[in-house]
């Protein structure tokens, strides 16, 4: 105990003095993530998505669902720059308001669900006696069949949601939770096998030694270091929520039908693949877009955290 | 860590049992038919009676218990009447699926073979490419190859196998012509050419697949890997001189293997699940199909049993990464 | 009728005979792809059509309908009618006679015991045998010598060809059957997975929800059929996969209801390896109005009963303006091509039972406008309309299925165009067409305003069909919401003709009612708004010859004359 001690104030003593004014941790973190390219352009695309989402359907003058017949099937055109679908609805339109849908369900889907994972992961983890308990729950949770638990779902909880919060917000609280209760397990897994690892690192016993609290080690010496596979959940997490949601709306489950979202929009122009093969590429691509720029942004963000990585 | 596996090996039985109860009664509250099928020219008496048929008059309590009887009891029976040609379970009440009146087992049986081809392949595959690529990856991150490599794996992942699957179809079934778009399960290996035969129908949902899988694990790989590179004891070892291999390979690869461990055994209870999506795009009619189909036709007993595999192979794999961590890191200790 | 369908079914046949066939099984194999895949091949246990249609092969009835919904024999010598005195004069019993020389696959004779045996097998109380209704009405079945057989009714039967008729009902092997009666029928595994038919095939492999392999049948009555020595039945997957593969790609020979987009087949077609067949039956796409309340704010249990009528849909003007805001040809031309025609019909076929109402066909928006305001619906400031505080809002359900998804958009369109609100709502089939007294989605429960699904009747006789829209049919909490009423229509003078309909037997008179009890459900009330009645497409090779698109039976019910055109 004490040689280990006794290292540790060796150690820092050999570091080399701090040249410039010691700076705050935020302000250091956004220094850091700034020099990364990638997160940076991650960062620039997501905001230009989000903003083309949320602020282009008040710009542009066609609305999702107004169908014009006799406009059916059009290749892009002035008037309709992504062409139009089979009922002849503007797709730029659609892929806007889809859009909404589709990154504000990955978004907050995503976000439930690492909260979720990193919660029963950590607590896992860290705590022996509550291994047990929370791992079998997690077992349960990975063994439920997906289809009847989300109908199971509906049947419980969409009209008592929809009286309580108005018909859209409702049915967008029960998809995301929906989608966040369904996928946390894989995550709490992952973090719960990290933490197990971690716990056992010197660095845990020397904090101990100085008598941190269980909470305080959590947050200042657990979380930081398993933050790397959560990114990777978060990235896979939010195609996994936009991908769901198209599924979900196949059970009555999501919007309603003539509501597009970019998941519903890739499924019909499947059919559509030989004709009009751009209907596909614009949700697809989209998809492929924020999922991207959100690695991105993780990849920027964990290193920016990390201080082995800002120090250099 | 004998004495742990054994209790785990223990305490998985009453879990599995409380897992069976509590799938059960969510299929029971699930709205939903077993004629739902049946064409609505079908009399509404005529369906109760078909109904009555099925034994969904009595309570739940009863048909619970009925099927753990069946599932655990008769079925090993049969099984082992089947090996040593015995005659235990002669006469017997099996499991039976509502929708074909045939034993369960027996069909879960039939489809393991393009199962384990198909989704088993494709597991194997995707594995074995993601680890190098994101070992290789992390060694050598923001370098053209991480670049290539995050941005198709992004799109591996990203990209739904509803679409890539119709899109190679179009591509290599349609204009090529090279492979077949249906799987045939009645397809027999038995000389080169039937080998060949096997390799062209598996090629393109195994490709699918295998991207999918091999998206996912690699990003773990990488972080993970990424996470270690930089930690006190990869100077140390490079300070005492090993070789650059032997630092990467042997001790950052293994210290980085928890959560990919983690995550290739979640991964693996889901090659018996089926893939549902690609099973119906490439007709492979696997496990994943019989699942979706049974769901879609309210045959409970199928759903409950299936779902039931599903769970314990769940839990035996996670035991086994369990001690798999214990193996990796022995300082992890669960007494 | 009797001679008119039997006239009908000779020259079918004749006009049906394949040129020249050399011998049995000189063709080689054939692969037919159904994207349902079948589940058990025994008809009486299972009332899908992927399982009838894939049975059909195998197990044959004494009789069948043929393309023009005429009644051809198949195991009888002839159709039994009042004229041949096989129907006897009080319309209660008939007389069915076998041909001579009939084998089971297995080479031991076919009986009119096995004829008695499959009545007694799917009347079984314990049996929860699937087509039961075939046998509604059925006192005995009795074996007259070994060929003839007698089915007596309880009451005279206007239409007794219910039993052993069509692909539904099909004559079973009574040797090995035998040990599956009543609450033994399921453990009845191979039996129900390889039934001994009189067909022109033979199982030799069935996996199911998979695949089913068949061999010609070496006992077939036609020493020269089938043309093929094997068949591949595969099933799974979608329709747009299953035309792929006999359109574009040619794997499969012969692809069942490619229910798909006009544009997503032609597309296909031009793949140049195989066709595409239209046939049209009596499968009419229609949107059902709630005649009852289904407000969610009224307490479970009266919520879509006819303790409170619909506030809105009650109005006839409103139903009717509804109707008339609907483009019918746009929609066929959308979701259907030359698999739909528009219908102002509830039955659309056969001809005798088919109105002449057509008023439907225009879409006539300024009509139903004009309708509205002078009714009292006037638009308020938001462009919907209301009277009396009642706002025209409708909740508009269907289950998840592209085509009628793209109607939902489009009629929502339309009725907007007429100041009427509307909601969408899809679910998924499994649940909407489920009985689940317990799920608030299904369609019989109606918690919605209007719903829209297609439903059809099995064989060329409408009525029971048509009875079901009687008020003692509604769904109601009491009969765990189980009804065919669907509207929850009540006027006793539509109950009436019905019960005249049911003692009535000349085929002329029963036109006539059956075309009344139409108009009424129909251009009358406006309960029931046709759309579409819905053809059937399905795609076959160019080299596969023999095919004969059959909506009235089973598709397959010609395959022993399929052959392979070289």
């Amino acid at each position: 105990m004490t040689d280990e001690k006794q290292t540790a104030a060796i150690g820092a003593l050999s570091d080399p003095m701090p040249s410039a004014p010691p700076r705050s941790q935020w302000r250091a973190v956004w220094e850091q993530f700034k020099t990364h390219k990638g997160a940076l352009l991650g960062g620039i695309i997501f905001l230009v998505i989000v903003l083309t989402v949320f602020v282009g359907p008040w710009i542009w003058p066609y609305d999702p669902t107004y169908i014009d017949i006799r406009a059916r099937n059009q290749g892009p055109s002035f008037a309709h720059p992504l062409g139009t679908d089979q009922l002849g609805r503007d797709t730029l339109a659609r892929m806007m308001a889809g859009g909404q849908v589709s990154v504000a369900v990955g978004i907050t889907a995503m976000l439930l669900a690492l909260f979720l994972g990193s919660l029963v992961g950590v607590l896992a983890g860290f705590f022996k006696k509550l291994d047990g308990p929370l791992m079998r729950l997690t077992d349960l949770f990975l063994a439920l069949p997906l289809l009847p638990l989300l109908l199971v779902m509906v049947l419980l909880f969409r009209d008592t949601l929809n009286q309580a919060f108005g018909p859209e917000t409702g049915i967008f609280i029960l998809i995301v939770l929906a989608i966040g209760v369904t996928s946390w397990m894989p995550t709490a897994r992952i973090v719960r096998g990290d933490v197990l690892a971690l716990k056992e690192r010197e660095f845990v016993l020397a904090a101990r030694s100085i008598g941190t609290k269980n909470g305080k080690m959590i947050t200042r010496h657990i979380l930081p270091n398993v933050l790397s596979p959560i990114m990777v959940s978060a990235t896979l997490g939010i195609a996994n929520a936009i991908i769901t949601e198209s599924a979900l709306s196949f059970l009555g489950l999501g919007f309603p039908p003539d509501f597009p979202t970019w998941g519903r929009l890739l499924f019909d122009a499947t059919d559509y693949l030989q004709q009009y093969p751009e209907r596909v590429f614009w949700p697809g691509l989209a998809i492929s877009l924020t999922v991207l720029s959100v690695n991105y942004l993780g990849d920027g963000l964990r290193d920016a955290l990390d201080p082995r990585i800002r120090g250099r | 860590m004998l004495t742990f596996t054994v209790r785990r090996l223990v305490l998985a039985v009453p879990t599995l049992l409380f897992i069976s109860l509590v799938i059960f009664l969510l299929l029971e509250l699930a709205p939903g038919d077993p004629m739902a099928q049946v064409p609505l020219t079908v009399p509404p008496e005529v369906k109760e009676k078909m109904r009555e048929a099925l034994g969904l008059g009595q309570p739940v309590h009863i048909r619970f218990v009925k099927w753990l009887v069946q599932f655990f009891w008769i079925e090993p029976q049969v099984l082992f009447d089947h090996v040593f040609g015995t005659t235990f379970a002669e006469g017997k009440l099996r499991v039976l699926s509502w929708q074909t009146r045939s034993p369960v087992m027996d069909i879960v049986v039939q489809r393991m073979p393009q199962t384990l081809w198909v989704v088993g392949m494709s597991y194997i595959i995707g594995v074995l490419i993601a680890l190098p690529i994101g070992i290789y990856s992390a060694y050598r991150q923001y370098s053209i190859f991480d670049q290539v490599g995050t941005f198709i794996s992004m799109i591996g992942f990203s990209v739904p196998t509803f679409f890539t699957g119709v899109l190679l179809i179009v591509i290599f079934s349609v204009n090529l012509g090279w492979f077949p778009s249906i799987y045939d399960t009645t397809h027999k290996v038995t000389d080169w050419d039937s080998f060949v035969g096997q390799l062209r129908q598996l090629a393109m949902p195994v490709f699918v697949l295998a991207l999918y899988n091999a998206a996912q694990i690699s990003r773990f790989m990488r972080a993970s890997m990424l996470d270690n590179l930089n930690q006190d004891y990869v100077r140390t070892a490079r300070a005492k001189g090993l070789g650059e291999k032997a630092v990467v390979l042997v001790h950052v690869l293994r210290n980085s293997m928890i959560p990919v461990v983690t995550v290739i055994a979640l991964g693996a209870p889901q090659v018996f699940g089926g893939a549902i999506i690609t099973e119906q795009v490439f007709k492979v009619n696997g496990l994943g199909h019989l699942l979706i189909g049974a769901i879609e036709a309210n045959d409970l007993p199928t759903v409950q049993t299936l779902t039931f595999i599903f769970a314990l192979l769940i839990v035996v794999f996670n035991i086994i990464a369990d001690v798999l961590y214990g193996i990796l890191d022995p300082r992890i200790r669960y007494d | 009728m009797k001679i008119k369908t039997l006239m009908l079914g000779a020259v079918a046949a004749t006009a049906l005979a394949p040129a020249a066939i050399a011998e049995r099984g000189s063709d080689g194999h054939v692969n037919i792809i159904y994207w349902q895949a079948p589940s058990i091949l025994n008809p009486y246990l299972s009332s899908g059509t992927k399982d009838i249609e894939s049975a059909s092969l195998v197990v044959e009835p004494l009789g069948r309908y043929d393309p023009t919904g005429a009644l051809v024999p198949y195991l009888a010598e002839e159709i039994p009618t009042l004229e041949n005195g096989g129907v006897s004069e009080d319309l209660k019993t008939i007389t069915w006679k076998l041909k001579s020389g009939l084998k089971w696959s297995d080479g031991s004779a076919v009986t009119s015991a096995d004829v008695k045996f499959t009545a007694d097998y799917c009347m079984h109380p314990e049996g929860g045998c699937a087509q039961l209704a075939k046998f509604e009405g059925v006192e005995s079945v009795d074996v007259i010598d070994d060929l003839t057989v007698k089915v007596t009714f309880g009451e005279a039967k206007p239409n007794p060809y219910g039993p052993f008729m069509g692909g539904q009902s099909p004559i079973i092997q009574a040797a090995q059957f035998a040990d599956c009666m009543g609450a033994k029928a399921p453990e009845c595994t191979t039996a129900n997975f390889g039934p001994i038919g009189t067909g022109p095939f033979v199982v030799t492999e069935f996996k199911p929800n998979d695949v089913i392999s068949m061999e010609a049948n070496q006992n077939y009555r036609d020493a020269a059929k089938p043309a093929f020595a094997t068949l591949t039945f595969k099933g799974g997957g979608d329709a747009t996969a299953a035309g792929r593969a006999v359109l574009e790609t040619g794997e499969f020979d012969y692809a069942w209801n490619l229910q798909l987009a006009p544009e997503v087949i032609a597309n296909m077609e031009k793949g140049g390896k195989g066709k595409t067949v239209a046939a049209f039956g009596s499968l009419v796409e229609r949107i059902e109005m709630n005649m009852t309340n289904p407000s969610p704010d009224l307490p479970e249990g009266e919520r879509s009963t006819a303790a409170h009528p619909h506030p809105f849909l009650s109005d006839l003007n409103v139903r009717k303006a509804l109707s008339m805001a609907i483009d019918r040809e746009l929609l066929v031309e959308i979701g259907y091509g030359k698999a739909g025609r528009p219908t102002c019909n509830l039955v659309p076929a056969p001809a005798i039972y088919a109105s002449d109402n057509t008023d439907c066909l225009t879409q006539d928006i300024a009509g139903a406008n004009a309708l509205l305001d002078e009714a009292g619906w006037v638009k308020g400031a938001d462009g919907i309309r209301a009277k009396d505080g009642v706002k025209l809002s409708i909740l508009y359900q269907t289950s998840t299925n592209a085509v009628r998804q793209d109607f939902q958009a489009l009629i929502k369109q339309w009725w907007s165009e007429i100041g009427v609100e509307t909601e969408l709502r899809n679910i998924s089939a499994s649940v909407f067409f489920g009985g689940d007294p317990g799920s608030p989605d299904t369609f019989q429960k109606f918690y919605a305003d209007a719903e829209m699904y297609a439903n059809n009747f099995d064989g060329t006789d409408p009525e029971s069909y048509l009875a079901q829209n009687t008020c003692d049919k509604a769904p109601k909490p009491e009969s765990q919401w189980q009804g065919e009423n669907i509207n929850r229509f009540c006027n006793p003078e539509f109950d009436a003709l019905v019960a005249e309909l049911a003692k009535t037997g000349s085929l002329a008179k029963r036109g006539e009612l059956g075309r009344k009890l139409n108009d009424m459900l129909t251009k009358d009330s406006y309960v029931k708004i046709p759309l579409v009645d819905r053809g059937r497409v399905s795609a076959h090779a160019n080299t596969l010859g023999g095919v004969v698109l059959n909506t009235w039976d089973s598709e397959l019910w010609n395959a022993a004359d399929w052959h392979r055109i070289k």
